[in-house]
């Protein structure tokens, strides 16, 4: 288990080990989510690499979701924190593959996600439409206000694409949950 | 940037070059496979947009505009794909071809209807693209495998939000039951058209997905769901179809007119 942890926490954040990428990467980690500003992109599991070539600094994203529309807020806010370091040539890229999924979200992220009044994606990402691997199964999902399991799902789809609309039967509040893809 | 030399509309556009890695062109082929699954993605998301703020209740506002959202993300990695095999961007394929040039099945082009019409539409297309994807994965092309591997997660959830309005309806009120069967009638006899094999995939051999393969399986999921809600299976009239050859019904012109106005009449314009 404390295996796969680790591969599993390599595979969403692929930091460099060494060389001027790695402060490349702790300058485009201080980037936030405009939608969800708690999390950092690093925390998200958007941010893919960083290195530095001839001089040039690339960054690496991925996008949440295809049609998510903080992609581009999130790549003007690498470009201007690497200005701001000095970096005049910068470039941050998308690229789609590996696809993003929840199970990328930091401990961290999830923990600060909760605390900001969104319960975090909880249990792991089904391999849509592939035979053997996990499946999705409804879970209860934790209201982030008062703690209680007993919640309803009122629309699957929510304020952002990533988010799910609940209502919680304990004590009444709705709440959004970063739901699990 | 580095396409403004071929660009006809500015603007932040994704370029083609931000979605293959190494940005590699595609094959004239594969570029063209690529525009009717960037085509059926576009024209649904602009035929769902609508119902942002006039959806039965702001729940499926929401849901619908998600849903949109997702496809039109979609439509901008096929198109910005297919684009580069012509030097040019996806803003020039979305507004700037005319009616028998776009390549999308009739199904998505037609009506929304009433709130049941746009339902039915969504299950026949959901369940669809979702058996399509879910192989795409397994393309010899690795960027249409990457739109894939990411598209079939979002259309996974579409296809439940589909399901379970298809049963609710159905299985609801005498009237939600009336008009969830005269939706279907409505949208089934463009569901033909949708699996038909021709030229284009057969060149393509593994980098695209037969779609005479999806069939089989479209038909046992949707078969299930609609045997859960009590209902037939529509069958009689099923339209000609042609849509893969830029025959488009009666309905799309105005729809394409609405959604390609702005760029045409302010060309080069930003925001």
């Amino acid at each position: 288990m404390m295996a796969a942890n680790a591969s599993l926490e390599s595979e969403a954040r692929p930091k460099p080990t060494e060389g001027e990428g790695v402060h490349v990467w702790n300058l485009a980690a201080t980037v936030l989510d405009p939608e969800v500003p708690v999390l950092t992109i690093e925390d998200l599991g958007v941010l893919r690499s960083a290195e530095v070539v001839d001089g040039r600094a690339v960054v690496t994203i991925t996008p949440t979701y295809s049609g998510c529309p903080a992609m581009d807020v999130m790549r003007e806010d690498v470009l201007t924190v690497l200005h701001d370091a000095g970096y005049e040539d910068a470039e941050v890229r998308l690229v789609l593959a590996p696809a993003w999924t929840t199970d990328w979200m930091s401990e961290a992220g999830k923990a600060k996600l909760e605390k900001f009044g969104i319960a975090p994606p909880s249990g792991h990402a089904a391999m849509a439409g592939r035979a053997g691997g996990p499946v999705r199964v409804a879970m209860s999902v934790k209201c982030p206000q008062c703690g209680s399991l007993d919640t309803t799902e009122s629309s699957r789809f929510g304020s952002t694409a990533c988010k799910a609309l609940y209502t919680c039967n304990a004590c009444h509040e709705p709440f959004d949950f970063f739901k699990v893809i | 940037m580095s396409d403004q030399t071929f660009r006809i509309s500015a603007g932040e556009a994704l370029t083609a070059e931000k979605i293959t890695e190494a940005g590699e062109k595609p094959t004239e082929a594969v570029a063209n496979y690529a525009l009717r699954l960037g085509d059926d993605a576009l024209i649904l998301a602009q035929r769902l947009g609508w119902w942002i703020a006039r959806a039965p209740e702001l729940e499926e506002d929401v849901a619908l505009g998600n849903i949109a959202l997702d496809q039109l993300g979609h439509a901008r990695s096929f198109l910005s794909y297919a684009a580069l095999a012509w030097d040019k961007t996806e803003d020039d394929l979305a507004y700037f071809r005319y009616e028998p040039e776009f390549v999308n099945l009739q199904l998505v082009e037609q009506p929304n209807g009433d709130f049941a019409a746009t339902i039915a539409r969504q299950f026949i297309i959901s369940h669809f693209q979702f058996e399509l994807y879910r192989r795409l994965v397994d393309s010899t092309d690795a960027t249409l495998a990457a739109i894939a591997a990411k598209a079939v997660k979002e259309v996974d959830y579409h296809r439940d939000h589909a399901t379970q309005w298809v049963l609710r309806l159905a299985l609801g009120t005498e009237e939600s039951r009336r008009r969830m069967i005269a939706g279907l009638g409505v949208m089934w006899p463009y569901v033909d058209e949708m699996f038909r094999d021709d030229d284009l995939v057969e060149s393509l051999g593994d980098a695209a997905v037969r779609p005479s393969s999806l069939r089989e399986d479209f038909d046992t999921v949707t078969g299930a769901v609609l045997a859960e809600a009590e209902l037939e299976v529509p069958e009689g009239f099923v339209a000609r179809g042609g849509g893969r050859e830029g025959i488009h019904t009666e309905f799309f012109g105005p729809m394409l007119a609405e959604m390609q106005v702005l760029a045409r009449a302010h060309p080069e314009a930003t925001w």
